[in-house]
């Protein structure tokens, strides 16, 4: 199936979902990431200009650890966001999806190399387009995925709408549709709720405005509203 | 029970359980909130809520769950550990690849060294004139500096250009071991080919008085991790060519933990020898004698370490020395 749900079982019997992030958002939280680094060393370099060739070692040294340890600081320390990763929403996990560690961040990052072979990112892209999950070599050494973190979403409100019991033997698939219709009150436009309503004037012989009105108050009803 | 009156009873615990994950303040009983949220998350799901429900406590168990089940790796003792045992205990346990990788290093770099040691001409087959005289330049007796024309605060510029270069180098020839191998063996035959035509050419030249008090002190450890790391990498090649019974990706994931304990050493390794090389085998006020000495000291000192340090531990004696101090 085409579908990017990467799924886990928690000892708790809790299935936890995560949506797993693609080649695209992550080829560009990479240039974003390589865009700060760039910024840094050219800041360095700029600043230790006149410290002449001890200034010269010292940056040296800097690029090193810019160029090896930038990811795995920003994976551990920062929730598994580097600051692309965070621009684009994305984060890195262990495949059990438990923050990421040390050894896993470590790993994955050093084996980037064999990801960038044998030129600008080949293997990396082609092992993340044929893996399910998306992830490159040094993901599947490491046993790490990079995932969407997902948005806080605020708490919709319900339809201003007085609650009506619903007739007698109302299925639950039905019931499941008529709650989403009243759920997304503000995420449809008004005119396609109406459509959506009117497909349904042959049971409630209502239509336009006034059915939408009456299965939005089936809905509250059935969320629990009195 | 109707959603609503479900969302209302437990309301109050999300939000708790919510303020707690973001700001820590507050009292919580974090195992027990994290449970009771598992149980309400699947009833939700039994009684069939609405997604915007699932999805909000889906989110909240996940937040929870990191917290959970956090993985702390870095305790002190377990580097001290490291060092005295871990390290020398993980590459005996390696040590057909170790063997392997050195004979792909040692191998190319015997035959190019007394290759261009006999004839004149084959060390620009590898490398162009240019480098050749610099090589000779650098190394040439007459010069009252060795290495690199060098003041004082270019030790620290060297140092700079060392780790940058020489580790750089180490941790590619281990990443390169993934694609089944071969890269690692191309970094390897290559930095051996390089080395021995080097060598070979050098020696040829004459400047052993200066080449060989250079080499022999930060050698030790430089050249041993190079080739340790390309040991983790065939390692990893290893795996996906032969998984044994296993799964290549589990074998690849069982053979990466391997693999890491050798590549953590060879890092540690490499910033010795970088300070070595930048600050000791640069030194023109030290009697060659002494860097010769000093140099077979430290070759013995990385073979014995490897050879015998960890080996009176065992699993146990490792837990013990875990927990004990």
């Amino acid at each position: 199936m085409l579908d990017t749900t990467y799924n886990v079982e928690t000892p708790e019997g809790i299935d936890l979902r995560a949506q797993a992030a693609g080649p695209v958002p992550r080829i560009l939280a990479f240039a974003v990431d390589v865009f700060y680094r760039s910024l840094v060393l050219t800041g360095l370099g700029i600043a230790l200009a006149f410290a002449d060739r001890a200034g010269m070692g010292i940056w040296l040294v800097c690029s090193f650890l810019l160029e090896w340890f930038y990811p795995v600081y920003f994976e551990v320390m920062r929730g598994g966001q580097t600051p692309g990763k965070k621009a684009f929403g994305l984060m890195v996990v262990n495949d059990n999806l438990t923050p990421i560690s040390w050894g896993a961040s470590l790993l994955r990052n050093l084996l980037r190399f064999a990801d960038f072979l044998p030129f600008a990112y080949a293997a990396g892209v082609i092992s993340m387009t044929l893996n399910r999950n998306f992830q490159r070599l040094g993901d599947m050494a490491a046993g790490t995925l990079v995932v969407y973190r997902e948005a806080e979403h605020r708490q919709t409100s319900l339809p201003d709408v007085a609650p009506l019991a619903p007739p007698r033997g109302l299925q639950l698939q039905d019931q499941l549709a008529v709650i989403s219709l009243t759920e997304r009150h503000g995420e449809l436009s008004d005119a396609r709720q109406r459509e959506l309503a009117d497909l349904l004037q042959p049971v409630t012989g209502k239509s336009d405005r006034a059915a939408l009105n009456y299965l939005r108050a089936v809905g509250n009803w059935l969320l629990g509203g009195k | 029970m109707k959603q609503r009156d479900f969302e209302n009873r437990y309301e109050d615990r999300w939000n708790a359980l919510e303020q707690w994950l973001q700001s820590g303040e507050g009292t919580l009983d974090l195992p027990v909130a994290y449970r009771a949220l598992c149980q309400q998350l699947a009833v939700a799901k039994e009684r069939q809520y609405t997604n915007q429900l699932i999805d909000r406590l889906n989110r909240l168990v996940m937040a929870a769950h990191h917290r959970v089940y956090q993985q702390q790796t870095l305790r002190r003792n377990t580097w001290l550990w490291y060092l005295l045992a871990g390290f020398p205990r993980a590459v005996r346990a390696q040590i057909r690849y170790v063997w392997l990788a050195t004979a792909l290093f040692v191998l190319p770099a015997l035959v190019m060294g007394i290759g261009s040691y006999s004839n004149d001409a084959l060390i620009y087959a590898v490398m162009s004139p240019d480098q050749v005289m610099q090589f000779e330049s650098m190394y040439d007796p007459g010069n009252s500096v060795l290495g690199r024309e060098r003041g004082s605060d270019s030790d620290l510029m060297m140092f700079g250009f060392y780790i940058k270069n020489n580790i750089g180098i180490a941790f590619r020839t281990f990443a390169a071991g993934l694609l089944f191998g071969i890269g690692a063996i191309f970094f390897l035959v290559f930095n051996g080919v390089y080395l021995g035509a080097v060598f070979g050419h050098i020696t040829r030249v004459g400047f052993v008085t200066t080449f060989y008090p250079f080499v022999i002190g930060h050698g030790a450890f430089e050249l041993t991790a190079i080739v340790l790391a390309g040991a983790a990498g065939l390692r990893l090649g290893q795996s996906l060519i032969d998984p044994g019974g296993r799964r290549r990706l589990v074998a690849l994931r069982l053979a990466s933990i391997e693999a890491m304990k050798i590549v953590y050493g060879t890092f540690l390794m490499l910033v010795i020898a970088a300070f070595l090389e930048a600050f000791w085998s640069s030194s023109t006020e030290l009697a060659i004698a002494v860097k010769l000495a000093v140099g077979a000291a430290l070759w013995l000192l990385v073979f014995a370490y490897f050879a015998l340090a960890g080996r009176g531990v065992d699993g146990d004696g490792h837990k013990e020395l875990r927990s004990g101090s």
